[in-house]
């Protein structure tokens, strides 16, 4: 293993330090428990905007908190959940009143941690809502499965949610525009090599020089097919395919219901792509991969959506949710409307993500 | 009688369990899901035993609640939670209590996997924990319930635990991480039900001396 690490068990605390040191003044590292917090406190009559999840998918969730994103981030070992003490203290820290809106992806250490911490705050008076995202097509079945991964759509949900709790989205409104995103958002990844976590210092999973992995999660979990690889062009168009081929996906989803005062099962189905449909295009690196080859899988991509007639509004290219020092790609296709282009478009300054301020 | 000082070596245990097994745990889960379990176990109950001395003041019920607590917020992924739950449940059942009969140590197993269940909503087949769990509690009672010692019943779930832990092996599992293999997840015995059978067995090894 060759890395720029000291010591793998000490890794998250330096790294947080660095961003402390380097961001200070748009962030603030808490470090018992881990959390990160925008500098300044919530305003009052904002709903504070709350994600989390392992480390190793930088900039996800940390870079991203900030004025018109995050309020607050929770990161967890590397590709290990966070635990509920870190999600419950970082809601005491930047709960105005308001409430506090989760956004947890779709994995099961994800979704049990977010609902002990939001059973643990709600106990203390606060108002919570767990909104799950999973908009990974490569897993089809939800039935025998732990369902769809959450994977792109992350990023943009935490820049459109941002956007709406600044402009004064109560809890309620907030929670239905972020479960609107991730009807509307899907995903598709591919891997060209593994990656490999400092604690284990061995590759996750094993893949030949001439092999690629298509519908790989972002902790390398196993996609659709392995395969020997192929250019880029050919990827581009199988995986921007699938994504507008993937039809109507149903599943349940847990969330709190303040009324009935329990979790409750909501039925969700998202409806395909159709022609005439405005996008979002998030061409994202793994890691490993450069910009520039990203570029490459932008070009065929848009091509491909011209051909379909799905017309690219806004674009975002680049590494965003990482997997480790992964080489490979994801691309995350989001039908935009006019609520969802306000958002996109709002004001936003973050550490990794910054637009018009 | 099972006594607070048997409950304190069985959490040894499971610390020194988790310590020498904390490679072959995290091999299981190389193969099936995201080559973190051993690491995530030893960390959390590497934390149980720095504690074990601050343990020894209180009841059994109290012990196993600050261990469940000790889970939660150190172990991450699902195992926190999963593990966090078992805990947690089996020291409501057991509060207030300074020692154990045969029963009651049923009851607190049971309430463990009441738990695992509750949280993870995973039945028996399903390639978890509970395959494991399951029949190594239902061993247990059973034992009691048929005339057996304490010693006889426990050495039941042992067995019970380790085989279910071993069935899981040809299973496809639904359930976590490994449920996105689908039948490739067939071959590999689960991480999940493979600790447990050693938490299962630290507690017979603690219950010996």
């Amino acid at each position: 293993m060759k890395k720029l690490i000291n010591h793998p068990d000490n890794i998250i605390r330096e790294q947080l330090e660095g961003m402390q040191l380097a961001h200070g003044d748009l962030i603030k590292v808490n470090y018992e428990p881990y959390y990160i917090t925008r500098k300044e406190a919530t305003p009052e009559g904002k709903v504070a905007l709350v994600s989390g999840g392992g480390s190793g998918h930088e900039p996800m969730h940390g870079g991203f908190v900030g004025k018109g994103m995050l309020d607050a981030a929770c990161p967890g070992e590397v590709f290990t959940s966070p635990t509920p003490d870190q999600m419950f203290e970082a809601a005491k820290a930047v709960d105005s009143g308001s409430g506090v809106l989760n956004i947890v992806k779709n994995y099961t250490g994800d979704v049990m941690n977010f609902e002990m911490a939001a059973d643990m705050a709600m106990a203390e008076g606060i108002k919570v809502q767990n909104i799950i995202v999973d908009d990974d097509i490569a897993v089809k079945d939800s039935l025998y499965t732990a369902g769809r991964r959450g994977v792109g759509t992350t990023v943009l949900i935490e820049k459109i949610c941002g956007g709406a709790a600044e402009d004064g989205y109560d809890l309620k409104k907030l929670s239905d525009l972020c479960k609107k995103v991730n009807r509307y958002g899907r995903s598709m990844g591919m891997a060209l090599t593994s990656c490999i976590t400092p604690a284990n210092g061995s590759p996750s999973f094993e893949i030949s020089d001439d092999e690629m992995e298509i519908g790989i999660g972002i902790h390398g979990e196993p996609g659709i097919e392995r395969d020997k690889l192929k250019s880029v062009d050919e990827i581009t168009e199988m995986m921007t395919n699938s994504i507008l081929d993937d039809p109507a996906y149903h599943r349940v989803l847990k969330e709190w219901d303040a009324g009935k005062n329990q979790w409750v099962d909501v039925e969700v189905v998202d409806d395909p792509f159709k022609k005439g449909d405005q996008v979002i295009a998030f061409v994202n690196s793994m890691g490993g991969t450069p910009v520039s080859e990203l570029y490459g899988v932008y070009r065929k991509m848009a091509h491909v959506l011209e051909k379909r007639g799905i017309k690219v509004v806004r674009n975002l290219i680049g590494p965003f949710i990482t997997s480790l020092e992964m080489q490979g790609c994801s691309i995350t296709l989001l039908k935009a409307d006019d609520e969802i282009l306000k958002y996109w478009d709002a004001p936003a300054l973050t550490p990794a993500l910054r637009k018009k301020m | 009688m099972v006594t607070k000082k048997h409950i304190l070596q069985w959490l040894e245990n499971t610390a020194n369990a988790m310590e020498d097994n904390r490679q072959y745990l995290t091999k299981l889960d190389t193969a099936i899901g995201d080559a973190d379990h051993g690491n995530n176990m030893h960390r959390g109950f590497k934390k149980v035993k720095e504690q074990l001395p601050a343990f020894k003041g209180k009841d059994i019920g109290a012990i196993l609640k600050a261990v469940a607590m000790t889970l939660i917020s150190t172990v991450g992924g699902a195992s926190g939670p999963l593990y966090g739950t078992m805990f947690m449940h089996a020291g409501n059942k057991m509060a207030g209590k300074e020692e154990l009969t045969p029963k009651e140590m049923g009851e607190l197993l049971a309430a463990g996997l009441e738990g695992v269940k509750m949280r993870g909503k995973a039945s028996v087949g399903e390639k978890t924990i509970v395959d494991a769990l399951e029949p190594a509690v239902e061993a247990y009672n059973q034992s009691l319930g048929n005339g057996s010692d304490f010693q006889q019943a426990m050495n039941r779930a042992v067995a019970a635990c380790e085989k279910g832990a071993e069935e899981t092996i040809p299973m496809i599992a639904k359930k976590g991480r490994a449920s996105y293999l689908g039948e490739r997840s067939k071959g590999h015995q689960d991480p999940g039900a493979t600790s447990v059978s050693f938490i299962i067995k630290s507690l017979n090894d603690a219950c010996l001396n």
